[in-house]
C-alpha cells in the first residue's frame, strides 16, 4: 500500500524528517507516536502534498505510484485522505456542496458514476449518524463556527463519505473529550478493513484505547526509532518519551564510539 | 449626432420642449455650477484616486437619433420576470413595457419627460442630489434628456420588481436621470442595469425618496462595456422609519465611479448598503459612499467587498457622518478586499465623523489574498486547484450575492460574476450549496 524509504523532508529549508522508513500494508492500522517536534505532522503533510513541505530525498511509493510526484488533489483522488490537525474554516463554502464536489471528483477519477444530489444526501445522512453530527451542520459553511470537537468529527465524517484507501489522522485526538474520542475511533474502526489502511499520528496513547493498532512506531528527531506491537504504546505511556530518547541517545553514542 | 461637449470644459443647459419653469431654472443653475467647478481633478480629496483625464480627453457627442426601438434582443432584459421595464439607449427611451403595471391605480412607471409637469416631480426633482458642489451631478442635471420616473402611492406594497435598463453605444455621452418616489407605507423593488458595447460615457443620477415607513430595495447592476466610462450617483433620502436596502454590483466598465449618498432624515430609519466589485484587466472602479445620520435612532449597516485580479484598481471610500442630533445611532461599516494578483491595487478608506457621544459605531477594512490553507484543504479532498480557487472567490462574493432576494437577479449576478472572473467558474448545475 504505502512504502516510505529513507525520506528526508522539511519546510523552509529546514530538514525535519531525516531518513524515515515505513511500510504500511493493505488493511493495516499503524500508529505513529512521538514527542512534539519529532516530525509527526511533517510526515502527515508531506504525504498529503501540502505546499511548502518539500521532500529532499528518499521515496514514497503508494500503490506502485510515486506519491510525491502527484499534486494534492491527485493524491486525494487516488484514495489518500488526511484528517487535518487544524481543520480550516471556509466561510461561504457550504459543507454539503463542498463534500459532494469532492466525492464526485474522486469518483470521476476512479471511473465511477458521479452521485446526484439525492444519492449523495442519502449517503451523507448515513455517515452523519456514524459521527453523531447534527444535519444542521451540513448546511453551514465548512467548519465555520464549529467547536474543536465538531471540526474533528467533521474530518471523520468526510473520511467516512470519501472512503479512502489510506487514511492519515494527524493528531485527530488532540483536545477531544472522551465522547468525541470514542466517536472518532468508531469512525476509524468502521473504515479500517481488509482494503483500507490507516495511519494514526498521535502524541498521546489515549486514542489507542479505542482503536487498536497493528503496529506502533516511535518517531524521534525525524526518524522511526522503535517499532513494535500495540504493547509499545502502553510502555510509552508508562515510561514516557524520555525512555525512548535515552535509548536512542545511548545507541548513537555507541555508534560514535565504534567509529574509528 | 451633434456635439454638445465640444468645448470640453464648459456646458450649456439642454432644455426639453415643454419643460416646466423650475426644471429650466435648475438646468441653467446646474450648467453654471459645472462651468464654475470644472471637471474634478485628483487635487480634490474626494477624487484623489481617480483621474478623469482619459474621459475629458474625448470629445463626446450626444446621440440625437431616434432611439432604436428594436431592443428585444438585449440579453440584459428582465422583461420576462419584471412587472415593468423601461429600456433607454444612450439616455433616450427605446422601449416602454410599463403599461400593465400602470393599470394599477397606485403605481406610476413612466419617463422623466412624461412626469416632469407633475406636482410630486416638482417637489422632489433635484432636491436631494447636490448639483451645487458635485460637478458630475451638475452636468447630469443640466444635460439629462430622459430617464425613469417611478412613483408608488402611499400604503401600496408592490410585489415583484421594476427594471430599468440603460444601454450605451456608439461613442455617445448620455446623462440618464431617474426619480423614484416611494410614498409612506409603500414597498417597491427597483433594479437598474447598465450595459453597452464599445466606448461611451454614461453619467447617471438616480434620486430615491423613501417616505415614512416605506420599504425600498434598490439594485444597481453596473456591467458596462470594458471600454466604457461610467459615473453614477444614487442619492437616497430616507424619512421616518423607512427601510432601504441598496446593492451595487460593479463588474463592468473601464473607468467607473459609483457614488451612493444616503441621508437618514427621519427617526428610526434603517439602511443596508451593500456593494460588490469584481475587477480584472485594467479596470478602475472608485466606490464612494456617504451615509449621513441626521435623525436619532437610525441604523446603518454597510458592507462593500472587492475582488481584484490582474492590473485592476479598486477604491472604497466610505464616510459615515453622525450629526449632533442623531443620538442612539447604530452604524457599522465594513470593507473587505481580495487581491488575486500581485499587480492589483485597492485603496480602502473607511471613515467615521461622529458629532455626539451617544452612538454605537464601528468600522473596519481588510485587504488579503486567497487563503492558502483553505485552498489546500479543498485540494486535499480531491477538488482541482482551479475549481478550488474559483470556489473560494465565489465564496467571498457569495455573502452579498446570496442575500439578493429576487431569484432572477441573484442568478444573473452569479452568472455575470463567473463570466468576469479571470479563471472561469464551471456553471453551477443547480446544485444545493
Amino acid at each position: 500500500m504505502l512504502d516510505i524509504k529513507d525520506l528526508h523532508a522539511g519546510i523552509d529549508g529546514k530538514e525535519i524528517l531525516k531518513g524515515l522508513t515505513l511500510h504500511v500494508g493493505v488493511g493495516e492500522v499503524h500508529a505513529i507516536m512521538g514527542p512534539n517536534g519529532s516530525g509527526k505532522s511533517t510526515l502527515a503533510n508531506v504525504l498529503a502534498g501540502r505546499p511548502k513541505y518539500v521532500a529532499t530525498s528518499g521515496t514514497v511509493t503508494y500503490e506502485g505510484k510515486d506519491l510525491l510526484a502527484l499534486p494534492a488533489e491527485e493524491r486525494a483522488r487516488e484514495g489518500v485522505f488526511l484528517a487535518m490537525q487544524y481543520p480550516v474554516e471556509i466561510p461561504g463554502v457550504n459543507n454539503i456542496y463542498f463534500l459532494k464536489a469532492a466525492l464526485n471528483s474522486i469518483r470521476k477519477h476512479q471511473g465511477l458514476e458521479e452521485l446526484d444530489a439525492m444519492e449523495f444526501l442519502q449517503l451523507a445522512r448515513e455517515k452523519m449518524k456514524l459521527v453523531e453530527l447534527d444535519e444542521a451542520f451540513m448546511n453551514r459553511s465548512v467548519n465555520e463556527g464549529f467547536s474543536g470537537g465538531e471540526k474533528k468529527r467533521n474530518e471523520i465524517f468526510q473520511m467516512a463519505v470519501l472512503d479512502p484507501k489510506l487514511a492519515i489522522l494527524d493528531e485527530t485526538d488532540s483536545g477531544l473529550d472522551i465522547d468525541a474520542l470514542r466517536i472518532v475511533a468508531e469512525g476509524v474502526n468502521a473504515l479500517a478493513s481488509e482494503k483500507h489502511s490507516v495511519l494514526v499520528i498521535t502524541h498521546y496513547q489515549r486514542l489507542l484505547r479505542y482503536l487498536v493498532p497493528d503496529f506502533v512506531h516511535v518517531l524521534a528527531d525525524g526518524k522511526i526509532v522503535k517499532s513494535g506491537g500495540k504493547e509499545l504504546a502502553e510502555e510509552l505511556e508508562q515510561k514516557g518519551y524520555e525512555w525512548v530518547e535515552r535509548e536512542v541517545a545511548s545507541s548513537n553514542t555507541e555508534e560514535v564510539a565504534a567509529a574509528p | 449626432m451633434s456635439s454638445v461637449l465640444e468645448d470640453r470644459s464648459t456646458i450649456e443647459p439642454q432644455h426639453i420642449d415643454g419643460e416646466p419653469e423650475r426644471v429650466r431654472r435648475i438646468r441653467a443653475q446646474a450648467a453654471g455650477r459645472f462651468n464654475a467647478l470644472g471637471w474634478p481633478t485628483t487635487r480634490l480629496e474626494e477624487w484623489k484616486y481617480t483621474s478623469l483625464t482619459p474621459l475629458t480627453n474625448i470629445a463626446w457627442k450626444t446621440d440625437q437619433r431616434d432611439p432604436h426601438l428594436n431592443v428585444e434582443g438585449s440579453p440584459a432584459s428582465l422583461a420576462k420576470s419584471a412587472i415593468a421595464e423601461l429600456t433607454f439607449v444612450n439616455g433616450r427611451l427605446a422601449r416602454n413595457l410599463a403599461s400593465a403595471a400602470n393599470q394599477h391605480p397606485s403605481i406610476r412607471v413612466t419617463t422623466m419627460r412624461e412626469a416632469m409637469s407633475s406636482e410630486v416631480f416638482a417637489r422632489h426633482f433635484a432636491t436631494y442630489a447636490d448639483y451645487e458642489r458635485h460637478a458630475l451631478t451638475a452636468m447630469n442635471t443640466a444635460l439629462w434628456q430622459d430617464g425613469a420616473y417611478i412613483e408608488i402611492f402611499p400604503v401600496t406594497p408592490v410585489e415583484g420588481f421594476i427594471h430599468l435598463l440603460f444601454i450605451g453605444e456608439g461613442s455617445a455621452a448620455s446623462h440618464p436621470r431617474n426619480l423614484i418616489v416611494a410614498g409612506h407605507g409603500s414597498q417597491i423593488t427597483v433594479i437598474e442595469t447598465y450595459v453597452g458595447s464599445g466606448t461611451y460615457f454614461t453619467n447617471t443620477v438616480t434620486e430615491i425618496v423613501a417616505g415614512q415607513g416605506a420599504v425600498v430595495d434598490h439594485y444597481k447592476f453596473e456591467n458596462e462595456s470594458l471600454e466604457a466610462f461610467h459615473i453614477g450617483t444614487v442619492q437616497i433620502h430616507q424619512e421616518r422609519s423607512s427601510s432601504v436596502t441598496s446593492r451595487t454590483i460593479a463588474i463592468g466598465g473601464g473607468l467607473v465611479r459609483n457614488e451612493i449618498n444616503v441621508a437618514l432624515t427621519g427617526e428610526g430609519a434603517s439602511l443596508s448598503l451593500e456593494g460588490l466589485f469584481v475587477l480584472s484587466g485594467k479596470q478602475h472602479v472608485d466606490n464612494h459612499t456617504v451615509i449621513d445620520h441626521v435623525a436619532p435612532h437610525c441604523d446603518s449597516l454597510e458592507l462593500f467587498k472587492g475582488i481584484l485580479d490582474e492590473n485592476a484598481r479598486g477604491i472604497f471610500d466610505g464616510r459615515i457622518i453622525v450629526e449632533p442630533d442623531a443620538v442612539k445611532t447604530s452604524s457599522r461599516q465594513t470593507n473587505r478586499n481580495l487581491l488575486l494578483s500581485e499587480t492589483a491595487v485597492v485603496d480602502s478608506k473607511p471613515s467615521l465623523e461622529i458629532h455626539n457621544d451617544d452612538v454605537k459605531c464601528n468600522h473596519g477594512s481588510t485587504i488579503g489574498q486567497l487563503d492558502e490553507e483553505a485552498l489546500f484543504y479543498l485540494r486535499a479532498r480531491g477538488i482541482g486547484e482551479e475549481d478550488a480557487r474559483n470556489l473560494l472567490v465565489y465564496a467571498f462574493a457569495s455573502e452579498i450575492v446570496e442575500r439578493m432576494k429576487i431569484d432572477v437577479v441573484r442568478e444573473n449576478a452569479g452568472r455575470a460574476l463567473f463570466s468576469r472572473m479571470p479563471a472561469r467558474l464551471p456553471e453551477r448545475r443547480g446544485e444545493p450549496r
